[in-house]
């Protein structure tokens, strides 16, 4: 795989990638109200380090997603606290949180493409979102990127002629086009084949060593687990396991 | 197109790109804004045909000021006037002259059997009542008993009457018994009541409607003496003319009051409006399904954006700038065919029905509302779009 160039990327947020960029502590979560209201984590303490990549287990239910939306500014914290980036986001304003949004990136298991843009496109939106300066160069570094995936021939594909797993690797390529302090990741290599899996989390992994890009994410992939520095281990809402503390 | 778009929006122009996308919903719906437009447009044009059609007396008479009876609402309704207002208002300072115009309607059965429906000018031939050149150029022929002048503009006439009447063959028919002989034409054009004109001397007049008295106008054209000031003269009008029997104002000011009457409280007029009504609310309810389907069917994709750190406000421009669209792609076509239909329907009843620039922009301006007003709405399901639910 080639070596990704300075200037493809967008430049780093501001904040030191040194410092841990989640902090989690104490953190609550309820869904529903009156009678209807459930506890679905408890007590949950937290701390995933830069540039590492951290694996999320637990069987379905257990309280990852939930887990993973608050930290990634997508639920309001109701109890505990969630210090990310340096940021409490613990009663923090909707402006904010979707700014923070912006130093993050966002890899789902459907890759939910917009389906009247190129695979260029899409990326691009990863880009547009941080302003026109940041769009400058977007054709060469939404090119590079998509080339690094193995996307070189399928540049100007609309998604409805790209395979599943074509239309993942340009998900990725939109999570990590904007430089992301972290990137949040739900089974990201369900819809890949082997090679471009690993080739996936390779590069994940190579944003960590080199920009200091930290990953958390939800998968039920041996050979991911093997390469992850940190696995936490949920369920029914706790953490029972954190690879971290062993 | 789409390198256009970003450049104007300063983004990718994802609303153009979606629109273009569905290779069905765009022309149903550039379908769905041209049919409204073309309602619209059509609606505001028979609107504008009957106001263009009410103007048209007002447009004959030689006048300043317009004295008629308190009920009037029309040219041709209303109670007569006592002549002796006539001289009362000559009395009047700042009163040049007042001369008397009767004002009625016929029927004019052709030989086909066919009948045509006439409105009448019984004027006095000594007078600069009516102001049009072929008119007051045969003032003298109408002073004879039972010679008139008709309309050439006057619908569904026979083939080369006029042409014939033109080249000096007058042309006679019967009417309320008597007949009389047309010597002349000259140009009005018909309108929603009449399908034309008919001008005879009140003398005339009175010998095809007896049951009016001869002291009796409909109205009387008052014109100013040079340096008189309109509105004080009108005051003094109407100090000495009774308020119970008489109106005075304006010429413009009788057409305004009649104008508004007629688009406001006939039928006709309310039917057109009405028609406005309904094809913008056409429109919106087109307008609407298209951007909410579109909408419903990105709902993840905009919850990815939103993911991403995209504001509200960015999901609000994409629905708005398909409205734009729209508005545009629709609104051309419509107004297109609208051009012809009005050439259609103009040489079909002689209305005179023409597109005017400052409709055009109005309707335009119109229909860019009616798209964003339906965008507004539609952008109400945005808020279905949760990023947490990608997960």
């Amino acid at each position: 795989m080639d070596r990704m160039g300075p200037s493809e990327f967008r430049a780093g947020g501001s904040m030191s990638r040194t410092a841990a960029p989640i902090v989690v502590r104490g953190l609550e979560h309820w869904f529903g109200e009156g009678e209807a209201k459930k506890q679905v984590l408890f007590d949950v303490d937290l701390v995933l380090q830069p540039g590492k990549l951290t694996v999320l287990l637990g069987a379905s239910g257990s309280g990852k997603t939930t887990l993973l939306t608050l930290m990634g500014c997508l639920r309001r914290v109701q109890q505990g606290s969630v210090t990310l980036l340096g940021m409490e986001l613990a009663g923090a304003a909707e402006d904010v949180l979707v700014q923070c949004r912006r130093r993050l990136g966002f890899i789902f298991q459907a890759h939910n493409l917009h389906d009247s843009l190129t695979a260029m496109q899409n990326v691009r939106m990863g880009l547009e979102v941080h302003g026109p300066a940041a769009t400058a160069q977007w054709e060469s570094a939404a090119a590079h990127l998509l080339d690094l995936l193995g996307l070189r021939e399928r540049l100007n594909y609309l998604p409805g002629n790209l395979s599943g797993g074509q239309k993942q690797r340009v998900a990725v390529a939109r999570a990590l086009i904007g430089n992301p302090d972290i990137v949040f990741a739900d089974e990201p290599t369900a819809a890949l084949d082997k090679e471009s899996a690993l080739n996936v989390v390779t590069l994940l992994k190579r944003l960590g060593t080199e920009r200091g890009t930290t990953t958390l994410m939800v998968t039920h992939d041996s050979k991911i687990m093997d390469l992850a520095d940190q696995i936490i281990t949920m369920d029914e809402g706790r953490i029972v396991q954190d690879s971290s503390l062993s | 197109m789409t390198e256009l778009l970003a450049k104007l929006l300063g983004r990718l122009p994802i609303g153009w790109l979606q629109l273009v996308h569905n290779k069905t919903r765009l022309p149903a719906a550039v379908a769905g804004v041209s049919f409204a437009s073309v309602l619209v447009l059509m609606q505001l044009g028979f609107l504008g045909a009957l106001v263009g059609s009410i103007r048209l007396p007002y447009d004959q008479m030689n006048a300043d000021i317009l004295i008629s009876a308190s009920d009037m609402n029309t040219p041709a309704d209303g109670s007569p006037l006592p002549r002796q207002r006539m001289f009362e208002a000559l009395s009047v300072e700042g009163v040049a002259r007042a001369t008397p115009l009767y004002y009625g309607k016929i029927e004019w059965k052709q030989s086909d059997g066919t009948i045509r429906n006439l409105d009448v000018f019984g004027i006095d031939p000594s007078s600069e009542t009516i102001r049009n050149p072929a008119i007051e150029a045969r003032l003298a022929d109408i002073a004879r008993a039972d010679v008139a002048l008709i309309d050439a503009k006057t619908r569904n006439a026979p083939d080369g009457l006029f042409a014939q009447i033109a080249n000096g063959q007058p042309y006679r028919f019967e009417v309320k018994g008597r007949t009389l002989t047309v010597v002349g034409t000259f140009e009005i054009g018909g309108g929603f009541t009449a399908d034309g004109y008919l001008v005879i001397s009140d003398q005339t007049f009175l010998r095809l409607f007896p049951q009016r008295a001869a002291g009796a106008p409909n109205h009387i054209l008052v014109s100013l003496a040079p340096g008189a000031d309109v509105r004080s003269t009108i005051e003094r009008l109407r100090a000495v003319l009774p308020a119970y029997d008489s109106s005075v104002r304006t010429v413009a000011e009788a057409f305004d009051k009649d104008r508004a009457f007629q688009t406001t409280q006939r039928p006709v007029g309310l039917v057109f409006g009405f028609g406005i009504v309904i094809g913008v609310l056409v429109g919106i309810i087109i307008v609407y399904q298209v951007l909410s389907t579109d909408v419903a069917e990105h709902l993840k994709e905009y919850a990815t954006f939103k993911a991403i750190g995209y504001p509200q406000r960015f999901f609000l421009s994409i629905v708005f700038e398909e409205a734009a669209i729209l508005a545009a792609l629709g609104f051309i076509p419509g107004f297109v065919v609208s051009l012809g239909l009005y050439a259609m329907i103009a040489a079909a009843t002689g209305l005179p029905l023409a597109m005017t620039g400052a409709r055009a922009v109005f309707v335009l301006i119109g229909v860019l509302g009616m798209c964003l007003l339906s965008g507004a709405i539609a952008t109400r399901k945005l808020a279905r779009a949760n990023p947490a639910d990608l997960f």
